[in-house]
Formats: structure tokens, C-alpha cells, sequence
């Protein structure tokens, strides 16, 4: 799964400060637009909005541990579910603040994701996505079969959004802004990330980890932090989930979700920063998109996948990065 | 002057193929070694096993009389001991400068001040002068993958000396290298070697480069040392001959 390289960090101070700011530029620019987009949308299109942004947010953590670090995984929806349970059970059962809940799932998502991360020492490729497979059906097991701690198939309800400062987030359009707040607060963590020497690190250990560990990386330890990074990230994207749709069951939580979060990943670009947020609208949004179709949809869809990632095996990142270069050389070539 | 790498009695076997067989050398400090041997000799293997690539079957190695049997590949590089691969080891998908900034970063203070700390973890200028002394100049902002092969060699050259290793193991330097360019390796093998008095270990089947470049070549062969010596005397020797020069 071939994805791009770092920038550079050290290349002409021009161009360096080009690469970042158009990242930084281009996340807050978002956010600026996401903030007023629900506006005249309604509590629907507000509430699709919001699903989009935290599912953005574990994929952004699967695209971590995959994209970036080349460690299969299908568990992410686990850790969604984890982290949506850990809060629900912790703000409606025990009283305890969203915020503090909130910190407390990826915590502990980030504890249970290095644990998830030591078969990834042992095996890789097709293996490793056994074992975290396996994972993934016991978290959703756990999260049914438990029903004095998860309500079962009954689930939990009521589950309350947070408070900002006194300022009740109770309205979908309140919430939506607080999701976006927290969505770029977890983008900026993860674009500092991905290029520190932490990140150069990751893509290493995706491209040769044989020689990554000639040259000095622990890849024991890159390997573990790549799982319960990506993990945290999902615990957080679950802890925003439940006030999001306030009242959670296993069922978000399966294997297939997990699925549909790798295909997000791959069809938004592996890899690449702004993937799943891509991957993640195609994955929320355009089924919404393809309602018009009634039963039909979802055979559209598929299509819609399978031709983008036959034209693009790197997904809608890597045709975007192919098209702007083939519109660089033509430009430049049209220069006198 | 006493030794940097002492491999004692090393040996390695993959089921009933004994790869190294009872493998004894040291190699003294500032010293460039050259290891040869027909394919199949074990060469790689005993260089693996040094490394800790693979876990010796029976041995010791040493680096400054510390054991060091077993030892990750990781901890080894962080005690100063670097080395490339037989093919090419380069990360197709990071530039040259990268390339070189990677391969030294893990030398650069604590995990998490690498986290907090500056993009190129203080390395750019370090990177720099490699990219100028391995003559990779007006390649700093390329992509490794598309680079020739001979400058990927190079390259791969270049990220071993990053982090300024004591003891270098290079396993087949030249392989592939036109002419022009390995003069150039061999070139900057000797000036590392004498300016910062680095210690090498070549694996290598070019006769001329090893014979021009080490003070001192091991001769291996089914995985036993055949003979050690100058590589005057090793090019005379007739076990020599017969095994493996072959005229």
C-alpha cells in the first residue's frame, strides 16, 4: 500500500514553510467553513456533518497505525466502541464529565491498543489482520454479552452532551461546532505527528523494517505507539459518538464497521493526511447523497469504490496528487 | 591497538545446513577488514548473526569485550555499530535528505524530546555535508526510489555514517556500481576511515575493490574461515586459489 513520502523537512526554507502552512492553512480554513456550514441545513444535515467529522477521527487513527505505520488492523471499530462505552458508562452511571470521559477513553484505548500492538511484533500482513480481528469480534462480544456493565443489545441511553463553560451543547448545531473544535484540537496533534521525527520513524516502519531497526528506530516500540495511538484516536472518536447520537448499542461497533473504516482509509488515500476525512465523506455522506436511489444505493456505491480504486489504488488523496501534477507540468511547460 | 569486534567460535545453522561453522576473528580498531568468499559461503549470514538480524546457534560476539550475542539490531546501531545490506536498503518513498535525516535521528536525544523537538531533529546541516561528500548534491530533494541504482548505493552508504558510527559493516558496497562511482565509494570509504578513524567490516566479490581498499581480508568457504592475511599473501594463498579465485 504505497503511500507518500513526509515532506521534506529540511528542504529550501521557502518551500518548507509552503508544505506546512498549506496543511495548517487548509485545517483551519475547514474548520472555519465546517463552524457555518450546518447553517439552514437542518438537524439532520447538522447531525451528518458531525458523523462525518468523528468518523474522520478514527479513521485518522486507523490511517496512523496503517497508512502511515504499515500495520494491518481491523479492529478500529472495537476501540470506537470502546471508547463510546467507556464514556456513556462513565457519565451516565457514574456522574463523571464528558471532559474527564472523554480523556479517560482514550486512555484507556490507548493502554488496550498496545496491548493489541504486541502480536503486531510477532506477525504482520494477512496474520496481524487475523489476530486484530479476532480482537474486534471479542470487544463486540464483550460490549453484547456484559449486560450489567453495557445494557446489551439494549444498550445505554440518555446519554448527555457536554457542557462548554456553562454553555449548554444540547442543539445540533451547538454540538456540531464542539465536534469541530475537538476535530481540529485531534487534526493538529496528528499533523504535528506525522511530521516529527516520529513520523518519518512510522514511515520507516511501514516501508523497511529491517533496516529502520539498522539504523537505530526501536521498531518495538514505534510498532506499539503506531496501535495505541490509532486506538486512542478511535476511543476518542467513540467517546464523541455517543453524546453524538446519545444513545449507543453494539451494533456501530462490529466487525463490518471495522471494515468500513479500513475501506474509508484506502479509499481516501492511505497514507496521506487529509485521506480520512475523503475517505470518511465517502464512507457517511455519499450514501446520503445516493438516497435519491432508494434500495439501489448501495450497489452505486460499491461501483463508485471499485471504480475509484481500480482508476486510483491511492485512493481520492493520490488521484487529487496525481492530477495537480500533471496540471503542474503542463503548466510549467506552457511557460515561455 | 585492542579489538573493536570479536566474534568467537560463531556458528549458525538453518535445520541440517550449518551456514557459519566456528567463525574466530577480531577486527582492530581503525582496521578495514574485507570478508570474502564464493556465494553460499555464509558471508551474510555471519554478518547477520554479528548484527542481530539472526540469533547465532552457538558463539559469542564482542564489541569492546562487552557480549553483545543477541543484542537487537536496534541497540547494536545505538552502540555505534552501522552497516548496509547486500541489496539496496534505501526508503524509496522519503527524499535523499530524509533518507539521511532517519538515519540518524534515533541518535538524537530522548523519544519524546524527538516528538516535541525540531522536524529534522538538529540533523539538516549533518545531512548536508553527507549529501556534498557522497556527491548526492543535486539529488538532496529527490526521491530514493528514483534514483539509479548506483547512487542508491551510494545513498544506502551515506545513511550508515549518519550517526557517526565506531564500526561499520558494509555488506557488498559495490554490487552493481559502475566504475566512475565506485571509485568515488572507495574514495570516501578511505577519507571516513582516516579522518574519523571508523572501523569497516566489507563483505565483497569485487577482487580489486577489496584488495585496494582493506589492510587485512578473511577468507571464507562453507562456512569456515580458509585463511586470513594480507591481501598480498591472501591472493597467493593456494586453498585460496582453489576455492575461490579460481586462477
Amino acid at each position: 500500500m504505497s503511500a507518500p513520502a513526509l515532506e521534506s523537512p529540511s528542504t529550501a526554507p521557502r518551500r518548507r514553510a509552503h508544505l506546512i502552512d498549506s496543511a495548517l492553512i487548509t485545517l483551519l480554513i475547514g474548520a472555519a467553513i465546517l463552524w457555518f456550514a450546518p447553517v439552514g441545513m437542518g438537524r439532520y444535515g447538522t447531525y451528518v456533518l458531525s458523523l462525518w467529522l468523528v468518523m474522520s477521527i478514527g479513521v485518522m487513527g486507523l490511517n496512523l497505525t496503517l497508512g502511515y505505520a504499515g500495520q494491518t488492523s481491523l479492529a478500529q471499530a472495537g476501540f470506537m466502541g470502546l471508547g463510546a462505552y467507556t464514556t456513556a458508562i462513565l457519565t451516565t452511571k457514574w456522574g463523571v464529565s464528558w471532559y474527564a470521559a472523554f480523556g479517560i477513553s482514550g486512555l484507556f484505548t490507548f493502554c488496550v491498543g498496545i496491548l493489541l500492538g504486541f502480536p503486531a511484533l510477532r506477525v504482520r500482513t494477512h496474520y496481524l489482520a487475523f489476530v486484530t480481528l479476532a480482537f474486534s469480534t471479542l470487544i463486540w462480544l464483550l460490549l453484547r454479552n456484559e449486560q450489567w456493565l453495557t445494557g446489551g443489545t439494549f444498550g445505554i441511553s440518555n446519554i448527555d452532551r457536554p457542557q462548554f463553560f456553562g454553555i449548554k451543547l444540547f442543539g445540533a448545531l451547538e454540538f456540531h461546532r464542539f465536534v469541530v473544535a475537538i476535530t481540529l484540537i485531534l487534526s493538529l496533534v496528528l499533523w504535528w505527528l506525522v511530521r516529527s521525527p516520529w513520523g518519518r520513524a512510522f514511515t520507516a516502519l511501514r516501508e523497511n523494517p529491517v533496516r529502520a531497526a539498522s539504523l537505530g528506530i526501536d521498531t518495538r516500540a514505534y510498532t506499539l505507539l503506531a496501535f495505541a495511538i490509532g486506538s486512542a484516536y478511535g476511543g476518542f472518536a467513540g467517546s464523541l459518538f455517543a453524546p453524538l447520537v446519545e444513545f449507543i448499542d453494539p451494533s456501530p461497533f462490529t466487525l463490518s464497521q471495522s471494515l468500513f473504516l479500513l475501506l474509508m482509509v484506502v479509499a481516501g488515500g492511505s497514507g496521506y493526511f487529509f485521506g480520512p476525512f475523503i475517505g470518511a465523506l465517502l464512507g457517511v455522506v455519499l450514501p446520503e447523497w445516493l438516497r435519491f436511489a432508494g434500495s439501489l444505493y448501495l450497489i452505486i456505491f460499491a461501483t463508485i469504490v471499485l471504480a475509484l480504486l481500480i482508476i486510483c489504488p491511492q485512493g481520492v488523496s493520490g488521484l487529487i496528487e496525481r492530477l495537480w501534477a500533471a496540471l503542474s507540468r503542463r503548466k510549467a511547460g506552457g511557460t515561455p | 591497538m585492542s579489538p573493536v569486534l570479536e566474534v568467537h567460535d560463531l556458528h549458525k545453522a538453518f535445520g541440517g545446513i550449518k551456514a557459519v561453522n566456528g567463525v574466530s576473528f577480531s577486527v582492530r580498531e581503525g582496521e578495514i577488514l574485507g570478508i570474502i568468499g564464493p556465494n553460499g559461503c555464509g558471508k551474510s549470514t555471519l554478518f547477520n548473526c554479528i548484527l542481530g538480524q539472526l540469533e547465532p546457534t552457538e558463539g559469542a560476539v564482542k564489541l569492546d569485550g562487552r557480549d553483545v550475542t543477541g543484542l537487537r539490531p536496534s541497540d547494536l546501531n545505538r552502540l555505534g555499530v552501522s552497516r548496509t545490506f547486500q541489496l539496496l536498503q534505501v526508503f524509496p518513498e522519503l527524499s535523499v535528505r530524509e533518507n539521511l535525516i532517519l538515519a540518524g535521528q534515533e541518535h538524537q536525544g530522548s523519544m519524546l524530546g524527538r516528538l516535541f523537538g525540531a522536524r529534522d531533529a538538529g540533523l539538516s546541516d549533518k545531512a548536508e555535508q553527507m549529501i556534498g561528500f557522497f556527491k548526492l548534491g543535486h539529488l538532496a530533494e529527490a526521491k530514493a526510489g528514483g534514483l539509479s541504482y548506483g547512487q542508491q548505493k551510494l545513498l544506502d552508504a551515506a545513511m550508515a555514517f549518519m550517526a557517526g558510527p565506531r564500526l561499520v559493516l558494509l555488506d557488498e558496497p559495490a554490487g552493481g556500481v559502475n566504475l566512475t562511482m565506485l571509485g568515488d565509494l572507495k574514495e570516501r570509504l578511505r577519507a571516513i576511515n582516516a579522518e574519523q578513524g571508523a572501523t569497516f567490516v566489507v563483505i565483497e566479490h569485487n577482487m580489486d575493490f577489496v584488495m585496494s581498499l582493506c589492510s587485512r581480508v578473511i577468507v571464507l568457504a562453507e562456512g569456515k574461515v580458509l585463511a586470513e592475511g594480507t591481501p598480498a599473501e591472501v591472493r597467493a594463498d593456494p586453498a585460496v586459489i582453489e576455492a575461490y579465485l579460481g586462477h
